[in-house]
């Protein structure tokens, strides 16, 4: 019974050091990651209405629409975590072994256990040949130690012996990132505000649909969006202030922000995320022009509003922007598509613009000239809120892992060995990494070791 | 002279050197190779002078950023990073056949970008207006041309082994003869990968900074950022198979090529077929 437990528990163990099960999942990982990219994530209903009753079914009990969140591809990770965890710990203290307490002394059955051994054509006698190959060995690789031992001289260089570390930096690092991300699962969130210009907010709408108390208030000054003259958005750009209890936050005050360029108060982070004009409306200004007179009025009115004109007439603004460019590719500035209706007369749209342009609002309007001075629009920003105290640990875990590949990669652990004997000069290597490399390396090294 | 024209003379150099790497196939002279290496070099030379000028010319229209905004500003650059891959291993190793293997994926990719691609600079949209665009695109596309390399290698490999197989004309030296022999050609794969791979990581590592600084979110799941893990997936598994179970020679050569093709399409399948915050072209 308890060998057959044993067994059990050996097999478990066996399996999940082995190096094929980390290939199986990291191909496996590869492979189920393309689903997610194919299939949209989250609910996208445009996507779903394309699909038949039994696939969204069978798609969804696969966890497909969020499949990146689904418990089998979790479990895969966590299988991953746990593989690499298994090999290090197997793997680690022999490794740490050989780094500590190097082998100084090539034998018989040590030799047959290395990859690269020669024999070397060298005549003399074993004290010179000892200091000759010695000297070539620190010229050329490292700086030999030499023992003595049933009157053979052995000696032993190695090169950078702590890269053998650099795979178990890497597996750290992953399992680093992984911790840094569930911190920032437990004790995180993100979140969703809109702000109207000249308002405030204390509370975030989470992601999961909860509400947040942020425990401070945000207010937003001013919106702002700027486009170059292609018609592509130049900047969007909120100015916020920081308010607790209703009193503005030292050095967070009246504070820009664009998109790459995030406030962050306490931990919580507000970046720029999208905007639109406030349910409000904007107020539109309009000048009148009486042609005999010449005298001007100014008027301003919100959207579909009966705004009285000298002499009886009515004008509603329809719809108004603050650059005619993309309408009307002749003309600039800002216009508005109004409604006017003379006094008894029948109404009739048009479109005015400002009076720059008089000539064109001229073909209008009877004894009147109606040109549009522009429009007053309130925006609210939307900002993407996240607080994230794991991020630093991620942070942390990716260096580490870029110093471990580094470690691992342009590092190799090179050791050589060289017996001095009656029998003559037998020469061993051995590389942690490359072996098809460090051959071409050892056959230069023999080579020139073969002319000392 | 304007970036556009020196970019032709660029495409026509790939061109160039891309015959003179066949003709020294062929001819088994090693000067021809040389020359084609040096015809590289001196599109690379004329590719590199266009890249500062477009950057120059963006700063004269008032935009004033790197040129690695867009599809076509990605594609000459990567055709650049390719290039100067080659160019180390070459100088390195002066095993010049690989040139015919590697430059006509440079090639094709300037023929790309100046036959078909809109050159225009457009000035960035906010969310690329960050110093991180520059680290991200040229920490990821010196990965992707690492791979590229690989790739080009790897093909060589697999031809060199099936023509040895069937009693190959090696020794009686035909056109392989100019081919490294079948053990330095998985040795170079395996450097390629060795060089891409951390430049790959660091790609990622520097786009999850960047996301997080402008979205507040480090990983998304987007697309792009999947992709880039699968291709990161697929080049862990290269190296843990090479490393730990000797797995060299023909398995590490396909590996390679789908690890390029992988790559391939997360740079442009993702653009071209995929919808997600990656929509700039890069």
């Amino acid at each position: 019974m308890t060998t057959n437990k044993r067994g059990l528990a050996q097999q478990l163990w066996d399996f999940f050091c082995s190096l094929r099960l980390s290939i199986f999942l990291l191909i496996g990982l590869a492979l189920t990651s393309i689903i997610g990219t194919i299939i949209p994530q989250g609910p996208q209903r445009e996507y779903l209405a394309t699909l038949s009753e039994m696939k969204i079914r069978l798609y969804s009990s696969l966890g497909f629409f969020d499949m990146y969140h689904s418990w089998w591809f979790i479990l895969l990770l966590y299988l991953l975590t746990l593989n690499l965890i298994c090999c290090s710990i197997k793997r680690l203290p022999r490794v740490w072994k050989i780094v500590s307490e190097p082998v100084l002394v090539m034998d018989e059955t040590f030799q047959k256990s290395l990859g690269q051994v020669k024999e070397l054509k060298l005549r003399g006698s074993k004290a010179d040949l000892k200091d000759r190959v010695a000297a070539l060995l620190k010229a050329e690789f490292a700086e030999a130690v030499v023992t003595e031992r049933d009157g053979s001289y052995h000696l032993f260089a190695q090169k950078s012996p702590y890269s053998r570390l650099g795979v178990y930096v890497v597996h750290l690092s992953i399992i680093i990132i992984f911790i840094g991300a569930l911190i920032g699962s437990f004790f995180g969130y993100k979140a969703y505000v809109n702000i109207p210009e000249g308002g405030s907010i204390s509370q975030v709408d989470s992601r999961t649909g909860k509400q947040i108390d942020l425990g401070f208030q945000v207010a937003c000054e001013k919106f702002s969006v700027s486009f170059y003259d292609t018609g592509a958005p130049k900047e969007f750009r909120s100015v916020l202030t920081v308010l607790e209890n209703g009193q503005p936050v030292k050095g967070y005050q009246s504070i820009p922000i664009v998109v790459n360029d995030p406030l962050t108060y306490k931990g919580i982070t507000f970046y720029q995320s999208s905007y639109g004009p406030t349910d409000e409306g904007a107020l539109y200004h309009i000048s009148v022009r009486d042609r005999n007179t010449g005298a001007t009025t100014k008027l301003e009115g919100r959207q579909g509003e009966r705004l009285a004109l000298p002499g009886g007439a009515f004008l509603s603004v329809m719809e108004a922007t603050q650059d005619v460019r993309p309408f009307l590719k002749d003309f600039d500035g800002p216009g508005a598509q109004v409604e006017f209706t003379p006094a008894g007369g029948k109404s009739q749209p048009f479109v005015i613009l400002s009076q720059k342009w008089d000539n064109f609002n001229a073909q209008h309007g009877g004894d009147l000239v109606i040109s549009f001075d522009g429009m007053d629009q309130k925006f609210f920003t939307g900002l993407q809120v996240a607080k994230d105290p794991g991020v630093l640990v991620v942070w942390l875990g990716c260096a580490l892992m870029v110093i471990g590949i580094c470690m691992a990669f342009f590092m190799s652990h090179k050791r050589i060995w060289a017996r001095v004997s009656d029998d003559g000069v037998t020469v061993g290597g051995s590389a942690s990494k490359n072996p098809a490399g460090f051959e071409i390396g050892f056959d230069e090294l023999v080579q020139k070791l073969n002319k000392v | 002279m304007s970036s556009s024209n020196l970019f032709n003379v660029t495409m026509i150099a790939y061109m160039v050197s891309t015959c003179i790497f066949f003709a020294f196939l062929a001819s088994r002279t090693k000067a021809v190779g040389l020359a084609g290496t040096y015809a590289a070099l001196f599109g690379f030379v004329v590719q590199t002078a266009a890249i500062g000028l477009r950057w120059k010319e963006s700063y004269d229209q008032g935009h004033g950023h790197a040129p690695l905004s867009n599809l076509y500003e990605s594609v000459v650059f990567f055709a650049w990073t390719i290039v100067l891959i080659f160019l180390v291993i070459d100088f390195k190793y002066k095993y010049r056949a690989i040139g015919f293997f590697v430059i006509p994926f440079a090639l094709f990719g300037m023929a790309w970008a100046q036959l078909s691609l809109d050159a225009g600079i457009q000035p960035l949209v906010p969310a690329l207006q960050s110093n991180w665009l520059v680290y991200h695109v040229i920490t990821c596309f010196l990965g992707y041309a690492a791979f590229a390399v690989a790739c080009g290698i790897s093909i060589m490999y697999l031809i060199r082994e099936k023509m040895e197989q069937t009693g190959g004309n090696v020794s009686a030296g035909g056109t392989l003869a100019m081919f490294p022999s079948i053990r330095i050609l998985d040795d170079l794969n395996y450097k390629a990968i060795m060089i891409g791979f951390p430049l790959l990581t660091l790609g990622i590592v520097t786009g999850a900074i960047w996301a997080n600084y402008a979205w507040g979110t480090y990983w998304s799941w987007d697309p792009k950022e999947t992709w880039s893990l699968i291709v990161w997936f697929i080049y862990a598994a290269f190296l843990h198979a090479r490393i730990t179970r000797g797995w060299v020679g023909r398995r590490a050569a396909i590996l390679s090529i789908i690890g390029f093709a992988a790559t391939i399409f997360c740079y442009l399948g993702v653009n071209l077929l995929l919808s997600g915050l990656h929509s700039y072209g890069g």
